[in-house]
């Protein structure tokens, strides 16, 4: 018998139909746990590199957690897994809600996408009953429209979906699933494959290894983290945090600071957000509540967290009720509410610098409101000017020339970015944002504090209750004062944590809000390196410890590293954008990517050794470079 | 002819619509309990209690496990909350042939809430940190002749009860004699 996991993947080839039902091995679970993590040992098995993101040979790949549905607290997060078009590499994005258990409980741990399908199709998985099916009657139809219309005609499914975006592929769209989105780089290629939606239900048992172990820890657990208060999103409710961002991320095309603008809106903008929500609500299994359900006069319902909640206003120097009715119309394009209101603010600065003409946007409005519906409608739909601003600010700066290259600033490997612009370099972050797999900072920041604590009274403090924490982190923590740089030894270290914890979350599908995403903020995630295995191992069987865990990691990270190699990644890709800091040390930075490679066990080009590779028993890609040439046979 | 009051405890859960935030933790935490050996699977679909919801409705609705039922009942009311309609039968918490709710996926066996009786108190309210589910205990006082009420079925006996009212007393006696033999 199979624990945690189910044992089976589901293989789809949209292009002839067929579908299987496949056993996995279990020793890849063991090798890599599940998720994004065996996700990633299959894209390295059969996605060569000469296939393109809208190649039907491309694979999309919905992986539960390894812990998905089973009694581990906040473990619900689907990793969908492809390559993009932004990128050409390697992508990563992932959801809550409910999808990755439910898929667990129809009997599977992933799904597997491969072809083309010639028209729009949903899948319907219902236990073993698994179908292709017409999806026109869907066609334009809102992401959140489409999982209305599926769950009236499937009750109890649980629906991933993409909206009008996606279907056009356009690149900065997203798969939404009720209060959450897998948002980043992976859309387009669902859309590609003409796949509107998933659409799934399952009544089958997740079985667990060692049952009253695991339940006696997750159990006690429920109020610990519901009074934990840095996990989940803290800044989902806080007004303090709304002020952070408003203030402290950059309006318009990630360009102006507005210090102190939060003080001047805090009583009508709270108002407001309390005004329009109808609740908080969680993901499954999953006590806090980070998500809101808000009903806006004129838009379907939808729900925001976080940030999301301002990109939109910020982008067009516009205020929240704004913010609130676009977000009704974005989320059912399925749009990634991060990267769209930057390519929409791109455009209207290329049309301020007369780059974009009359010509290009007749009959534009004046005020930023307006100008953000109205290149809305012509980027989902891909009309005229829009069908450049689709493919995101890299490629439409490119494709439109004329020096819009020099207003795409603020873009890693292609990629929009958090609008954040900065005074003084932080050297973790400049390693996080070079060379970061996962291009987004959300996804790769997280275990180390991103402040200094100036009294050494509640330094020590912090220290001593620390758990989380590997000791030499004990020991940078105690010695950082305010506005000190950190040394290379601590940027690469405290680097190496913040993805390793990440990596752990997108293998067993517990949330970054519980674990790799909060240690940053007050040190006390639930979830942490010395406690995952003791969770891990009950509910699998696997043998686990802190050491093991962190192996697993590190191999899965060089394993996404070497797709991406093999794909023609470089040292030269790696870099942030050249405004994110306004002072800058080049020849610190350069040794500190040099220190980061090092420590990695790469080369100083970025390309993993192959003592790395046979460390971490990946042979099989030393022979694959070999092949390639990318290493010599000696 | 007059009858005498007398004290009978009662116990029930409320549930707070307003409160609920849709983590279904009370159905996971209910089908390990239930699962057998206890905790050694995970199921919503063996839950007795499941939340019922319509996210973009805003419709949040624990709905327990209440009674078997051999037969549809004569249920044909439909409410209409925040917009959309739904049949009586949406809330209702029988285990009843006409749907799925409430009955063992497998065997189709009934399922019914037994308050945790192994626990110290219901598991779904423990794990409720919402308070959507609050557990509550209190004496009545009722009448004499109303206090009886037979004896809780057991899970056992609730499942064969059903087997009773689909194949007849004597196809199931039968085959239990056979099963004997066999062993």
């Amino acid at each position: 018998m199979r624990y945690a996991e189910t044992g089976y993947n589901l293989e789809i080839d949209l292009s002839t139909g067929n579908i299987e039902r496949v056993e996995t091995d279990p020793g890849l679970t063991e090798l890599h746990l599940g998720g994004h993590g065996t996700a990633a040992k299959i894209m390295w098995d059969r996605v060569p590199p000469e296939v393109e993101a809208f190649s039907p040979e491309n694979l999309l790949i919905f992986s539960s957690g390894l812990l998905d549905g089973t009694p581990v607290i906040g473990a619900n997060r689907c990793t969908v897994t492809t390559i993009a078009p932004h990128t050409n590499l390697h992508a990563h994005s992932n959801m809550g809600g409910y999808f990755g258990p439910e898929l667990k409980f129809a009997g599977y741990d992933k799904i597997i996408f491969r072809g083309k399908s010639p028209k729009l199709v949903y899948l319907w998985i219902h236990n073993d009953k698994v179908e292709i099916r017409d999806a026109s009657h869907l066609q334009g139809k809102g992401a959140m429209e489409t999982q209305i219309i599926l769950q009236e005609e499937l009750p109890g499914a649980q629906v991933a979906a993409i909206g009008l975006a996606g279907e056009n592929r356009v690149y900065i769209s997203s798969i939404e699933h009720y209060s959450t989105a897998a948002a980043r780089l992976v859309a387009p290629v669902m859309g590609d494959k003409m796949l509107k939606a998933i659409a799934v239900r399952g009544t089958k048992d997740i079985n667990i290894a060692r049952p009253a172990e695991l339940w006696q820890l997750c159990n006690s657990k429920y109020q610990e983290i519901y009074d934990n208060p840095v996990a989940g999103d803290t800044m989902y409710n806080d007004v303090e945090a709304d002020a952070f961002h408003t203030d402290n991320f950059a309006w318009g095309n990630a360009r102006t600071r507005r210090k102190g603008f939060w003080a001047g809106v805090n009583d009508e903008w709270v108002a407001l957000a309390d005004n329009l929500r109808m609740r908080w609500t969680g993901c499954y299994n999953c006590p806090k509540n980070c998500h809101q359900a808000v009903s806006v006069p004129g838009r379907p319902n939808y729900f925001v967290k976080c940030f999301r909640r301002f990109t939109y206003a910020m982008g067009a120097y516009e205020d929240l009720m704004f913010n609130y009715d676009i977000l009704g119309l974005t989320q059912e394009y399925g749009l990634d509410a991060f990267a769209t209101p930057q390519v929409l603010a791109f455009a209207i600065e290329l049309y301020e610098a007369g780059i974009l003409t009359d010509e290009d946007l007749p009959d534009f409005p004046s005020d930023g409101a307006g100008r953000f519906y109205y290149l809305l409608e012509k980027v989902v739909r891909r009309e005229g000017i829009g069908d450049a601003l689709a493919n995101g600010v890299y490629r439409a700066a490119r494709q439109i020339g004329k020096g819009a290259e020099e207003f795409d600033h603020n873009t890693i490997k292609k990629v929009e970015q958090i609008p954040m612009k900065l005074s003084m370099i932080n050297y973790a972050f400049f390693l996080m944002l070079s060379t970061g797999e996962k291009t987004n900072i959300t996804q790769i920041e997280g275990s180390y504090p991103q402040e200094p604590e100036p009294d050494l009274e509640k330094r020590k403090e912090l220290v001593d209750g620390w758990e989380a924490a590997p000791e030499r982190f004990k020991e940078y923590f105690m010695k950082w004062e305010p506005r000190q740089e950190f040394s290379i030894e601590e940027a690469t270290n405290i680097v190496d944590w913040n993805e390793t914890m990440h990596y752990i979350d997108d293998a067993i599908g517990t949330c970054a809000f519980l674990c790799s995403f909060r240690g940053q903020f007050g040190q006390r995630p639930p979830y942490h390196i010395y406690n995952l295995s003791n969770f891990i191992s009950p509910a699998t069987g696997l043998d686990l410890d802190p050491d093991k865990l962190w192996k697993i990691a590190r191999r899965n990270r060089n394993l996404v590293r070497a797709f991406n190699i093999r794909r023609g990644l470089r040292r030269i890709d790696e870099a942030p954008p050249a405004d994110h800091w306004k002072h800058r040390n080049p020849e610190k930075e350069q040794a500190c990517l040099d220190a980061y490679y090092e420590l990695k066990g790469w080369t100083n080009d970025g390309i993993p050794t192959k003592e790395t590779l046979h460390e971490l028993g990946l042979d099989y890609v030393i022979e694959d470079f070999i092949q390639r040439g990318i290493f010599t046979a000696d | 002819m007059k009858s005498e009051l007398v004290k009978k405890k009662v116990k029930k859960i409320k549930i707070n619509l307003d409160k609920c935030i849709g983590c279904r933790a009370c159905e996971l935490v209910c089908s390990a309990i239930h699962a057998k050996p206890k905790y050694s699977s995970t199921n919503p679909a063996r839950s007795r209690i499941r939340v019922v919801m319509d996210v973009f409705k805003d419709a949040y609705v624990p709905i327990i496990a209440a009674e078997y039922s051999k037969a549809a009942c004569v249920g044909r009311n439909d409410y209409t909350i925040n917009g959309k309609t739904y049949s009586e039968c949406s809330f209702c918490g029988a285990s009843c042939p006409t749907r799925e709710l409430f009955r063992e996926p497998d065997s189709g066996l009934p399922l019914k809430c037994d308050l945790c009786e192994s626990e110290s108190g219901p598991m779904c309210v423990k794990v409720c940190t919402a308070n959507a589910l609050v557990y509550e205990e209190r004496e009545v006082e009722v009448k004499d002749e109303v206090k009886y009420k037979v004896k809780e079925l057991s899970d056992m006996e609730l499942g064969l009860k059903s087997l009773v009212d689909r194949y007849g007393s004597q196809k199931i006696v039968d085959t239990m004699v056979r099963m004997i033999k066999k062993e």
